[in-house]
């Protein structure tokens, strides 16, 4: 199957292509030289030996765990042989072995060592950093309980100090306070922090991080006072072990409290840490890297997609004629392309965040934290944004493969299943929408109040000397250019400014009917999402306009513009209500740009196999049938069939046991 | 015991639970007897259901295989009889986890398209199980698009045989239903060939494994084709055939035939045949897609009243998560839309039963109605069912991505219903272009079906509508979605007539229109849902508060509608901008009154713990407790850890290098 050519149509497509897609890809790399260096961490995966196995769709849960922790085992052996330690890149060495999938060492790696290293007094350091470093202790993350997600304030776990003995004496006091999800958690680690409401000399302190041994370290037994275990199957990430756990009056020294912040002294004193801002860091970094993950995932499936749609030939749309690929038909391409966009959208967006933070991570060392609120209302926003758009992204190119993406031959099931949790986990997303709407109205409230305000909000500076206009909204000179993202920006502004603007009158309105602040917010809190996706949608459409200046290759730069635009126009057709209630667009212009829509579908229809080969995803990294390179779908999807479970024998046992009985019986 | 907080929603209702239920049954005797079968299943171990988010596909499999020949063996016990309403009982609270489903459809293809002595050949060994069969169409290269299909069955008069062939790799008969490990038999479409003529497709009965001992026949290679996002429980098969024979007379022939000599002969009207296709797509509706979306909303409702995050107060308890508009926002409009297609599946069933009547007296009027219909709803109901189960999914927080939410389960099954039984997009454009005839032939002064007359009603205008309450009447909100469907479909049908008219090839300019034409069908639909849930709710009881709590889920769908679609109500200025400050302050309003009765308006959909199968939506609300207790029976927990001992061990002593 191997030296299979390539499918004649994918052949023509790229042939017709219009720029060379290498140039594309290191655009998205940010530079021919990191694209050179991710090929070569791939290879070093893909040709080991080591990282082979069977299709992971044909194994069972637990074959999955154990590959997955088979395979942990080795990378982190291999990734300290070879010398690799930028994070970038370990991350994309851990991709490549995953295939994308999560792991059980996850939680170890991304955030028990780094809470070590940021909450650990040096002694600690010595006593449970080193150990953990050579995996002589496995640890995870348990914070979330089953009662208690998002509202870290209302976790029941507690810890109460015993001065007697100097020891913690931990208790999961209720079954909502049983630890619950943790990865890792439920066959894995040895080790957890855990975090409890602290309680010395009768008073509750709140949250803090303790270090929990919660199995032997010779025979993997759960301790005495520990109840723990797998939480059982969920919607995918079947490779990890998420998992439970209880304690029953579970004593630890002192000394294992994380107190490089915050302290128990030895007579129960409680000394409190300087501030808590900081914990905003690691947020803004995990959920900058969540806007990446959908930027990749949409890809993922975009690719398959439009893939299999120049591949696929189905019906006629001119009678006599060959049957077309489905990729010419207008729905099709209405499906696919705007998703297209929105994955370049949000890959250069997904950049934009990684790159401030780092930009500003060196004044949070030097312990300027002054633009860290705007970035993390921004993140949390764009983090629920993406994922969203990207998790019905990925079903819909799933279901413009027909019935064959329904397959999990297609990768897509997979993709899906692996994305979708990102919706919910790091902050549920309705709950970052109204994190980003606290910013919004705040900046709403202090231009209403003759204050300027800076970087992304800004356009709410313009709002007081609109309303001095005489004319009534509607009235107004409309001067968007459909062709123009610039100028299309401006109407993205005007509409996330109108938003805004509404929820915060609604909330007003609110706070003149009723008695409390929460009951306003929360009758107003639908029109604060909305503000929200505004606000986040218009610096969607202005990172990706201010990216074009950046291209420096003419070709790409215009196929990008096309997209761009597509991005920006397919953008307002589907929110035509809000600009035209706002009187931002009139209906002439409503028509245009629908009609313009229509006309870049057909522009972008010939570079569509090229932009997605652009996003350089190997076949081993894709995981779809679908989705290959050489376009080789039906003989490949038959030859994969024929591993499945089911047909491991000729006749399947349960024709000896239930059929056949039936039919002598009956 | 109950769990408090869903006692106290039980309490506060404004309506009669139990008459609800019997009003969505059709009356109490109905919902008596199911509730009798229902028993009468679930109490029998065999049909548990418990274990099946722990099991793998052969497991799931077997069981299915299991469940479906003490099935048989139940009905006969029982002396139920195949159509009767028991069976659709049973399948309700099967929920479809069965095998052998398959060979209903193979039944009923030999019954409406072979002759009588095909049927009186084939039947009786079907009906007792002597042959298992299946229903063999889509191929690997094609589905939807039946012409395009590739198998042959070439006429032999020398032997009088057809022969068999899937010539390419595309041609490979793809995704049928229990083909891959369970049918003896299965009906095999194919392109006919006599003579060197092609004749289209047509219907074969072919025998594809020995009745002996199970092994495919020769010529024949079967298999199943691999895991799904869902339907474990399927074996859905590959069939690959080469010069396989099967005698003259196993090509289904009530409407046509090949006679010994290869002349081919055709009587009778097929369109018969094309109804019961039709009919097909709306008898999935009520099982395979409203059923899962109320169950997803009984779940994520039931949970939503019982789990607490945050506060809403300072000093006060943490909420309920169902007290937070936004929850509200996600969920409510779903219970409005589950109520919506309950009514929707009756008035198409109705209008189906009326189109079969007068099929049977040899009127074919009302058939590109009906067809037009099936398609359209099939569409809609499946894409909003489907969405509106994810929405529940994800208001669940984490819990819902658990397996024992028994969400994630009935997304990846509902979510196929967009394929199967024809391609949404392709049965939208289908409806469109019924649509478009029908404003042509309005604007001509044709007469046009009853149900589009509206389309002949069109006259611009305001919304009269001055305050918000104004939009809680029916007739305002009524002409508002009729404007826009009118708009829409005008506007198609005058941009098709441009592009033609300015020198533009037909099919060129259809498919230019294809985006436009897709979302004014579904605008019809939309539309043809409200007037219907109106009619509904203006022929109910006013007893027990049913019509009044009924009047409010309806208002709250269709201004869920048209808050969901501003841009197409402000269209052409029917509704001003201010009409939609109206709307959005009606339909928030809205969501806090039917929070109230949120909780007993999904106990009306009146669904056993066993068939809901989850442990956030279980009638008791004690979640965490069975969440906990059920996981503990999860595989990972009850064996060992094979990977500790060959993999951790290992790395946690530093002995990896050694393995």
């Amino acid at each position: 199957a191997a030296a299979m050519v390539m499918n004649a149509d994918l052949r023509r497509e790229r042939a017709a292509a219009t720029f060379q897609p290498e140039l594309l890809t290191h655009v998205l790399d940010g530079g021919a030289e990191r694209t050179r260096r991710r090929r070569e961490i791939e290879a070093l995966v893909v040709n080991d030996p080591d990282f082979q196995h069977e299709d992971l769709n044909f194994l069972s849960r637990s074959q999955r765990y154990e590959q997955a922790i088979r395979k942990s085992s080795l990378m982190v052996m291999k990734l300290r042989e070879r010398g690799i330690v930028d994070p970038d890149e370990i991350y994309m060495f851990k991709s490549f072995v995953h295939r994308g999938h999560p792991e059980p060492l996850d939680l170890h790696l991304g955030m028990f060592l780094p809470t070590l290293l940021t909450q650990a007094t040096p002694e600690q350091q010595d006593r449970f950093f080193m150990p953990a470093w050579n995996l002589e202790i496995i640890g995870t993350y348990a914070q979330t309980e089953m009662g208690h997600g998002t509202h870290l304030r209302g976790l029941e776990t507690t810890a109460t100090y015993d001065p007697a003995t100097q020891e913690f004496i931990l208790n999961s006091p209720t079954v909502t306070s049983i630890k619950w999800w943790p990865g890792g958690l439920g066959k894995t680690s040895n080790h957890a922090i855990v975090l409890a409401q602290l309680y010395t000399q009768g008073q509750c302190k709140g949250l803090h991080a303790f270090v929990v041994p919660i199995r032997h370290l010779d025979t993997h037994e759960p301790l005495p006072g520990i109840t723990v275990g797998d939480i059982g199957p969920k919607f995918g990430y079947d490779e990890m072990d998420n998992g439970y756990l209880k304690m029953d009056n579970f004593r630890i020294p002192r000394e294992n409290m994380l107190m490089k912040y915050a302290q128990v002294e030895p007579d129960g004193t409680y000394v409190k840490p300087l501030s808590d801002k900081l914990t905003y860091g690691t947020m803004v970094f995990i959920r900058s890297i969540i806007v990446g993950d959908s930027a990749r995932a949409l890809s993922r499936a975009c690719t398959i997609a439009i893939r299999y749609s120049a591949v696929r030939h189905q019906s006629e749309i001119k009678a006599g004629e060959p049957e077309p690929q489905i990729l010419d038909y207008q729905t099709q391409q209405y499906k696919l392309f705007p998703l297209l966009a929105t994955a370049y959208a949000f890959h250069f967006v997904g950049t934009y965040i990684k790159d401030t933070y780092r930009r500003i991570s060196a004044d949070i060392i030097d312990g300027d934290l002054s633009e860290l609120p705007e970035l993390h209302a921004l993140t949390a926003g764009l983090k629920a944004f993406s994922s969203w758009i990207a998790n019905s992204g990925i079903e819909e190119c799933r279901m413009a493969c027909g019935g064959h993406g329904y397959s999990r031959c297609s990768g897509l099931p997979d993709i899906y299943v692996t994305f979708t949790p990102s919706c919910t986990y790091e902050g549920e997303n309705t709950v970052m929408m109204l994190q980003t709407a606290r910013f919004l109205i705040k900046s709403y409230t202090q231009v209403s109040s003759g204050q300027r305000v800076s970087g992304m909000v800004s356009y709410l500076n313009d709002l007081p000397r609109q309303h001095i206009q005489p004319q009534h909204v509607a009235a107004r000179p409309v001067t968007v250019l459909i062709n123009d993202p610039v100028s299309l920006l401006e109407a993205y502004k005007a509409r996330a400014a109108r938003l805004v603007e509404a929820a915060a009158k609604n909330l007003q309105a609110e706070l003149n009917h009723r008695k409390s602040k929460e009951d306003a917010w929360n009758m107003t809190s639908v029109d604060l999402v909305r503000a929200s996706d505004a606000h986040c949608h218009y610096v969607t459409v202005k990172l990706f306009t201010a990216k074009l200046s950046e291209i420096s290759n003419a070709a790409v730069r215009a196929v990008m513009t096309d997209l761009c635009l597509l991005y920006a126009l397919y953008g307002i057709s589907k929110n035509t209500g809000d600009f035209l209630q706002a009187g931002i667009l009139t209906n002439t212009q409503i028509n245009q740009v629908n009609q313009r829509v229509k006309e870049l579908l057909a522009i972008i229809r010939p570079n569509a196999v090229a932009l997605v080969d652009s996003f350089d995803f190997s076949d081993h990294c894709l995981g779809s049938v679908l989705g290959r390179y050489d376009g080789n779908v039906y003989e490949n999807m038959f030859e994969w069939a024929k591993k499945s479970p089911l047909n491991k024998t000729e006749v399947h046992e349960s024709f000896h046991k239930h059929l056949k009985p039936m039919q002598a019986k009956l | 015991g109950v769990n408090p907080d869903l006692a106290g929603e039980r309490l506060a209702a404004s309506f009669s639970v139990e008459l609800l239920t019997a009003s969505l049954d059709g009356s109490a005797e109905r919902t008596r007897s199911r509730r009798a079968i229902v028993e009468a299943i679930e109490s029998d171990p065999v049909f548990s259901q418990e274990n099946q988010y722990f099991q793998s596909q052969n497991e799931r499999y077997e069981a299915a295989v299991k469940r479906a020949v003490y099935l048989q063996k139940k009905i006969r016990e029982m002396g139920w009889t195949e159509n009767s309403p028991e069976i659709q009982h049973i399948h309700r609270c099967l929920s479809g986890d069965i095998a052998l489903v398959l060979h209903r459809i193979f039944k009923r293809s030999i019954s409406v398209l072979g002759s009588d002595k095909q049927i009186d050949k084939w039947i009786p060994l079907a009906s007792d199980y002597q042959i298992i069969g299946s229903y063999a169409q889509t191929e690997l290269g094609h589905g939807t698009y039946l012409q395009g299909l590739e198998t042959t069955a070439v006429f032999d008069a020398a032997t009088q045989e057809f022969i068999l062939n899937t010539p390419k790799i595309s041609a490979m008969k793809w995704w049928p239903g229990d083909m891959g490990r369970s049918a003896t038999h299965t009906v095999v479409f194919a392109q006919l060939y006599v003579h060197g003529k092609c004749y289209g497709v047509h219907p074969f009965i072919l025998q594809i494994r020995s009745l002996q001992d199970h092994s495919p026949c020769p010529g024949v290679t079967v298999g199943d084709i691999g895991p799904k996002m869902s339907f474990q429980h399927t074996d859905n098969g590959f069939l690959q055939l080469q010069n396989v024979r099967v005698p003259r007379e196993n090509m289904l022939s009530k409407f046509c035939e090949v006679q010994p000599d290869g002349t081919y002969v055709r009587w009778g009207s097929q369109k018969i045949n094309y109804f019961t296709m039709t009919s097909v797509r709306i008898s999935v509706l009520a099982d395979e897609v409203i059923l899962p979306l109320m169950k997803a909303c009984t779940i994520a409702i039931r949970y939503s009243a019982v789990r607490r995050q945050s506060k809403l107060k300072p000093g006060e308890q943490e909420a309920k998560i169902l007290d937070y508009q936004t929850q509200q926002q996600k969920l409510l409009p779903q219970l409005a839309t589950a109520y919506a297609f309950h009514f929707i599946n009756i008035y198409l069933h109705e209008l189906f039963n009326r189109g079969y009547q007068e099929i049977q007296g040899k009127n074919f009027d009302s058939l590109p109605e009906l067809h037009a219909f099936s398609s359209g709803f099939k569409a809609l109901v499946t894409q909003h069912g489907t969405s509106g189960v994810e929405i529940c999914l994800r208001a669940c927080g984490g819990h819902g991505y658990s397996l024992l939410s028994g969400l994630p389960s009935l997304y990846t099954r509902i979510i196929a219903s967009c394929i199967y039984e024809g391609e949404n997009t392709v049965l939208l454009l289908q409806t469109a272009r019924f649509l478009i005839k029908c404003f042509v032939a309005a604007s001509a002064g044709q007469p046009i079906p009853p149900s589009v007359t509206y389309l002949s009603s069109v006259k611009p205008g305001k919304c009269p509508a001055k305050d918000k309450v104004d939009f809680l009447s029916p007739e305002i909100y009524l002409k508002a979605y009729e404007q826009m469907a009118i708009r829409l479909i005008s506007s198609s049908a005058a941009k098709l007539q441009h592009l033609i008219q300015s020198g533009v090839a037909k099919y060129e300019a259809w498919n230019q229109c294809t985006v436009q034409l897709e979302k004014a069908a579904k605008a019809h639909c939309h539309y043809i849902t409200v007037k219907n849930f109106v009619e509904t709710v203006q022929k109910l009881d006013n007893k027990a508060g049913i019509q009044k709590i009924m009047k409010h889920l309806c208002d709250l769908f269709a201004l869920h509608g048209i808050f969901s679609n501003t841009g197409d109500f402000l269209y052409d200025g029917y509704l001003t901008a201010a009409h939609i400050d109206l709307v959005t302050a009606s339909y928030l309003d809205l969501l806090a009154v039917i929070r109230k009765d949120a909780v007993p308006l999904v106990d009306a959909f009146d669904f056993t713990d066993k068939s809901l199968n989850s442990a956030l939506g279980c009638y008791d609300g004690q979640v965490y407790q069975r969440l906990y207790e059920w996981a503990q029976k999860s595989p990972t927990n009850q064996q060992g850890n094979p990977a500790y001992g060959k993999y951790l061990k290992p790395l946690l002593q530093n002995t990896l290098s050694k393995l």
